[in-house]
């Protein structure tokens, strides 16, 4: 690999990922473009959910994948740091679905180092959305990857939430969004607890609550593995950036959670 | 035909070499130290957006001084090469000795087979996992590298001010202590050089995975008094 040097009408700018397009890099050689996926045994990981609160957003996803009827593991991580401020977490066909996390993240840290300042958070969102995009042939053949992504403004001082769809576009959420196939559940939970403003502890505790109810209806979400020691992935991104909530405070929202005389459900 | 009129190799040289070390003469010159916790580099530099110094990776900086679009370039091309090294294979195998030796690899070829030699001169600093670990490569105009073990200087009056700068470093020694004598270094008995015309930056083991950090007006006015 020699030194990268363009002409100036060759030259990609600070974008990674048509850098990375280029043939001959090592490790980017193009996907076959035949695949079907229908019989193939395919990783698929499943309920991501995020929402506002007061300091920013918090982002959950529990930790199963799965193949078909199986379960293939039982640690996966769905919820990633996308750089200082943003996180994304991702449902779908697992192998593609962390390669495009992977792009993503290289992609802002090289927008940032090539240009010198960071992306906006919409320019954030609007590249991720590129990406499920270029990704739509695949998905066509039954490897579907759908993110979500959440961040802190700096400019607008808030959190912000974006949801995708297989084409690659994204919207705007007002507070919370869900993607993968305990989404609606998980959605359908933070809706009925969610209020503005609420403080870190309850925000975190309805999010993976909203797991918790998801896992209860579809069997693909794992739930709280109390014998394994193996919770659910909960993050918070604020002014003071990413930030991973810790196993035993998530354990401890758990048994806050299950204590409850109702179980933890309003009777 | 016309045969072209022969000029000695030596000559042409010498001619290259001189031409490239009057365009980098021109420019202020940057230094870079070793301290305890880190690397240091501190530029002569009153532009607050047109860098210097920058960040390569993780635990990889670039610095240049000369020409700043030729710098420039190499800059993000460095930045590239070290993404796509990390995004191929993993983190960890990006490293500084093989970046600088693409640099070295390009500016001798320029400077042997273009017309006109790249005017630069380029710093690549990783910072190791400890003090003995951290490396300097100093890269000039013709592609030569060294490898410096304690501090580089870079600049027209790289020799003077490295003379200068060895009487003041000491092993081990910390941030501020480095900063200041750097700062005393470039600017020299005659003048003062304040924050706004310092580029400051450090790749620092205490900063997290990327360890680039640079240090505002505030801080470095801070340190300085200090």
């Amino acid at each position: 690999m020699g030194l990268l040097l363009f002409p100036p009408g060759d030259d990609p700018g600070p974008d990674f990922a048509a850098l990375v397009r280029r043939p001959r890099e090592p490790g980017t050689e193009g996907t076959p473009s035949s695949v079907s996926s229908g019989s193939l045994p395919v990783r698929h990981g499943t309920t991501v959910a995020a929402m506002r609160y007061a300091e920013g957003v918090v982002m959950a996803g529990d930790r199963r994948a799965t193949e078909g009827n199986l379960i293939a593991h039982r640690g996966m991580e769905k919820v990633f740091p996308a750089d200082r401020h943003s996180a994304v977490a991702i449902a779908g066909a697992a192998g593609p679905a962390i390669e495009m996390v992977k792009l993503f993240q290289t992609q802002l840290e090289h927008y940032e180092k090539v240009e010198g300042v960071a992306l906006s958070l919409e320019g954030k969102a609007n590249q991720l959305g590129q990406m499920v995009r270029d990704h739509l042939p695949m998905a066509m053949q039954g490897l579907a990857v759908v993110p979500l992504f959440a961040g802190y403004d700096l400019r607008r001082q808030t959190g912000r939430i974006f949801t995708y769809d297989v084409t690659g576009g994204h919207y705007e959420e007002a507070d919370h969004g869900a993607t993968g196939s305990g989404g609606r559940d998980a959605r359908t939970t933070i809706k009925l607890g969610w209020r503005p403003e609420l403080p870190r502890d309850e925000a975190i505790e309805l999010v993976v609550r909203a797991l918790y109810e998801a896992a209860d209806e579809d069997s693909a979400t794992g739930g709280p593995d109390l014998v394994r020691g193996i919770f659910p992935v909960v993050a918070t991104v604020t002014s003071e950036g990413y930030e991973r909530v810790g196993d035993t405070e998530v354990a401890e929202r758990f048994a806050s959670l299950v204590e409850r005389p109702s179980g933890g459900r309003p009777s | 035909m016309t045969m072209p009129f022969y000029v000695a190799p030596e000559q042409v040289m010498k001619d290259r070499a001189e031409y490239a070390q009057k365009g980098i003469a021109r420019g202020r010159s940057l230094l870079s130290s070793i301290y305890d916790d880190g690397i240091l580099i501190v530029a002569e530099n009153p532009s607050r957006t047109l860098h210097k110094v920058s960040e390569i990776y993780d635990r990889i900086a670039f610095a240049g001084v000369g020409k700043y679009n030729e710098f420039d370039q190499l800059r993000v091309a460095g930045v590239r090469h070290a993404d796509t090294k990390g995004f191929a294979y993993s983190r960890e195998d990006v490293d500084a000795r093989s970046l600088a030796n693409l640099y070295a690899q390009y500016l001798g070829n320029v400077f042997t087979h273009e017309m006109k030699p790249l005017e630069v001169e380029i710093l690549v600093a990783e910072l190791g996992s400890g003090q003995e670990d951290d490396q300097l490569y100093h890269i000039s105009y013709d592609g030569t590298v060294t490898d410096e073990d304690r501090f580089a200087v870079l600049g027209g009056e790289a020799e003077s001010l490295s003379e200068r700068f060895a009487g003041s470093y000491e092993a081990g020694w910390g941030l501020d202590q480095a900063l200041r004598a750097a700062v005393q270094t470039l600017s020299g008995p005659d003048r003062t050089l304040g924050p706004s015309d310092l580029e400051v930056a450090v790749l620092a083991r205490a900063n997290g995975r990327r360890t680039f950090r640079r240090l505002g007006d505030e801080e470095l006015e801070r340190r300085l008094q200090a």
